[in-house]
């Protein structure tokens, strides 16, 4: 017999990985069955929109890290440079490339062919990339553009007349994507059914920033890298579906349980760090030991927040006027994932004292100029603010050739022993 | 004494006038900009690609575009990582070097790396840093709209920089300026196409790019005193291939680079600063002038790898560009670590290839200083072309 603890304890983790697999078994499906897809992105996927017409969505960007995580990214890599592709962007564009080279051939099964993509401009790269499936299919591609924070500190609100110019910027946008999507199934735009997928994307929302407010307990109950990617894939890839908002439900319910029951992760906490930029999925397990082996743990990151579309804000939708409610939910949602690339240090600075923070990892990475550019500036600029102690290594999230093992974990070593000695610095002073 | 920034080149001929605009283009210290100041003028910076200066010129403001420059970022490596453009380092030099001061700083949603900067500025400058978020889905219903309001947001930030507001009236009579501007431009572009053996490559590129750091109605006056003398010039037409070189959108290219292409071939049409010519026709100066321009913004403007617009694929508006420029041969180029620009390039490729359009595909970084490779590749691609 199971004790509350052995049922609870890890059980979003299980079925997060569970969901995860069921999404792709779908898309599978639609792959073999000839369906085609919406193509989307993490920051602005509009799952609202595409679920209400019952597209299968697919997230490029997830298949791509899948491929790195599984250790066969330079696979699709070489076909994608072989195509024509420079060795020099992104590099989930050239996974992705590869893909569809392979006719959708991924490890986790076959990805179907886009019959529509939706593309903010919360990353440049995006619409590159989308333009390149325009060419491939003659398939739409649709466009959202959110007007992001024009200066740090910069956000305007509801009432606000250059807010509310923005506002009816993006609401005439998702309103032309409804068009669009009508024209591509067939099918005539059902607003109740948009209400009810809104709804379940409230769950999800309210269950994010509740969950990453969690970590702020000692110890933290859950690593923001590791399990951080397996909550961050459940929220985008089953955004405003059902099981995805009782999936949250049931997360933040496990981890109150560890909360109250003071059970953190598998990790000693010794060192609370945040996490800034993309993740070493190449070697990706590998990458979290060099910080656990000196017991330091992962508390949050701002790839949780970018990455969710800025679900972390937990905007909730006003389900009596949709639309309008989804662009002000957008528009402050995905203008806050910009915010938590290119004002990093603001947000690294507010998740310091809550999160009892003893050091930042930044990992600027060669595939990613939106996350990577300003990530020497932020970390010179907080470090000048706040004095927090710092580790800055580069790498990549897809390619292995520039990520090297030895290089991260020598200065890995070298920042704990530096937190380690201030440390003991503190306490004589005191 | 003069009132004017620029003078060395009045009264002189063509020869000189060229001599000093390509010397100017090449003073990595900016004296137009610095006598500007020196004189209690205020300067806005804008980063590539487009910008609507008009709104700064209207301030009594000098718009000034930050196109990075053939210098070391010694002072802003430290603020980047790696794997980054050479032109985002040597913008941000221009700054924290003192060669260029500023009183704001405008950047656009053209790439993630130019995104960053508007929050990398920021954080080392106490005035005006912002993004100008020029529309990424002209094609909306909604965009004229969106843009004029931004432009309007952009007024207001200006005239605080300024100290005063602008009317329309000053806009228009700024909008006067610019059009004038931009039709000696392609003046200048006609010639090329028609008689590229009138003005070398690098020269007419010189031309064009001081529109960036001069006042507009002397970088009229420049344009108006040389392109008759252009015209008249006896220059005589060698059998050189006519090519297109694209790829010049942001980052500029070494303009010893541009020169060592000149000497093989004809430059009929290029991007260069293309920016500074996005607008193709006149802008309508009517009622609503800020609205004028934005509808010139969406309606009637040139395009690059970082403006997404469904009517404008990329590889067809190069290969128009190609047949309206006559023109046998193209040379592709990307800066080093641009994203868009090297996307673009795989378009470009097989654009041409389908259309059998030759060319010739290389990357470029403003700070190179060394050529004889591509010298020697690009001698070998247009001699297989002559001889084919």
């Amino acid at each position: 017999m199971t004790n509350p603890t052995q049922a609870i304890v890890g059980r979003g983790n299980r079925e997060g990985a569970a969901l995860f697999r069921d999404w792709f078994s779908g898309l599978n499906e639609a792959a073999e069955e000839g369906r085609g897809a919406a193509y989307v992105f993490v920051m602005g996927s509009f799952n609202e929109i595409l679920k209400s017409f019952d597209l299968p969505v697919v997230f490029p960007e997830i298949n791509s890290l899948q491929t790195a995580v599984r250790r066969v990214a330079h696979e699709y890599l070489e076909e994608a440079e072989d195509h024509g592709y420079s060795p020099d962007i992104c590099g989930y564009v050239k996974a992705d490339i590869g893909t569809q080279l392979r006719g959708g051939a991924h490890p986790m099964g076959r990805i179907p062919k886009p019959s529509i993509a939706v593309v903010t401009n919360a990353c440049n790269t995006y619409l590159k990339w989308a333009e390149a499936w325009e060419r491939m299919y003659e398939m739409p591609m649709v466009t959202i553009d959110i007007p992001g924070t024009r200066y740090a500190g910069g956000e305007t609100w509801s009432g606000d007349r250059h807010f509310e110019n923005d506002r009816k910027y993006v609401e005439t946008q998702i309103r032309e994507l409804i068009k669009t999507c009508e024209e591509v199934t067939g099918k005539r735009f059902d607003i109740d059914k948009l209400r009810e997928v809104m709804g379940h994307a409230n769950g999800i929302s309210r269950g994010w920033k509740s969950l990453l407010d969690l970590n702020k307990h000692r110890p933290s109950v859950f690593s923001a890298l590791t399990d951080g990617t397996i909550y961050l894939g459940v929220a985008n890839g089953l955004r405003g579906d059902e099981r995805g908002a009782k999936y949250f439900a049931d997360l933040v319910e496990e981890m109150e349980f560890k909360v109250a029951n003071k059970i953190g992760t598998t990790t000693e906490e010794e060192w609370r760090l945040i996490f800034v930029g993309v993740p070493c999925y190449p070697i990706f397990r590998r990458f979290n030991e060099l910080f656990t082996e000196w017991k330091g743990t992962f508390v949050h990151s701002t790839y949780l927040w970018f990455a969710s579309g800025g679900s972390n804000v937990g905007f909730e939708y006003e389900l009596a006027d949709p639309i309008a409610s989804l662009a002000e939910g957008s528009l402050i949602s995905v203008r806050d994932s910009m915010d938590s690339m290119f004002h990093h240090d603001r947000v690294v600075e507010s998740m310091l004292d809550g999160f009892h923070v003893d050091g930042v990892v930044y990992h600027p990475i060669k595939s990613c100029r939106t996350v990577s550019t300003g990530l020497a500036d932020g970390r010179r600029a907080l470090g000048e603010r706040t004095g927090v102690q710092s580790l800055f290594i580069e790498s990549d999230m897809m390619d292995r050739r520039v990520v090297s093992e030895a290089q991260m974990k020598n200065r890995a070593d070298a920042f704990f022993e530096g937190l380690a000695v201030r440390r003991n610095q503190e306490l004589v002073s005191q | 004494m003069s009132q004017n920034l620029f003078d060395s080149w009045r009264d002189q001929p063509l020869e000189e006038v060229l001599y000093q605009c390509r010397e100017l283009y090449e003073n990595t210290d900016f004296p137009t900009v610095r006598a500007w100041r020196d004189r209690g003028g205020k300067v806005l910076g804008h980063f590539q690609v487009y910008f609507p200066e008009e709104i700064v010129h209207a301030a009594g403001i000098l718009p000034v575009k930050l196109r990075g420059g053939n210098i070391q970022p010694d002072k802003a490596d430290s603020r980047f990582g790696s794997y980054l453009c050479s032109i985002i380092k040597t913008s941000l030099e221009l700054a924290l070097s003192d060669k260029i001061e500023l009183d704001a700083f405008v950047t656009h949603p053209i790439c993630d790396a130019a995104r960053n900067l508007g929050a990398i500025w920021g954080r080392n400058y106490d005035y005006p840093c912002e993004i100008l978020y020029l529309p990424q889905n002209p094609n909306s219903a909604a965009s004229a709209e969106y843009l004029r309001g931004e432009y309007d947001r952009l007024q207001r930030m200006v005239e605080r920089v300024a100290g005063a507001e602008i009317n329309d009236e000053a806009l228009r009579h700024s909008m006067a300026v610019f059009n004038r501007n931009r039709a000696l431009m392609r003046e200048l572009y006609e010639i090329k196409r028609q008689s590229p053996e009138k003005i070398a490559a690098e020269d007419a590129y010189a031309l064009v790019a001081l529109a960036g750091i001069l006042p507009r109605e002397e970088h009229n006056e420049l344009l108006a005193y040389v392109l008759p003398m252009i015209r008249e010039s006896a220059a005589k037409q060698e059998d050189r291939i006519r090519i297109v070189f694209e790829g010049a959108f942001c980052e500029q290219p070494p303009f010893d680079m541009v020169r060592s292409i000149g000497r093989s071939a004809y430059v009929v049409d290029d991007d260069f600063m293309i920016g500074l010519r996005w607008i193709l026709s006149d802008v309508p100066r009517g009622r609503d002038p800020l609205r004028d321009l934005a509808l010139s913004y969406i309606e009637d403007s040139s395009y690059s790898p970082v403006q997404h617009d469904l009517r404008k694929r990329k590889e067809e508006m190069l290969v128009r560009r190609v047949r309206a420029a006559n023109a046998d041969a193209v040379i592709v180029t990307a800066a080093k670590m641009c994203e868009p620009g090297l996307e673009e390039q795989v378009a470009y490729i097989h654009g041409l290839e389908r259309e059998g359009i030759p060319f010739f595909v290389s990357e470029f970084e403003e700070n190179q200083s060394s050529f004889s490779d591509l010298e020697l590749q690009l001698e070998t691609f247009m001699e297989n072309l002559l001889f084919a």
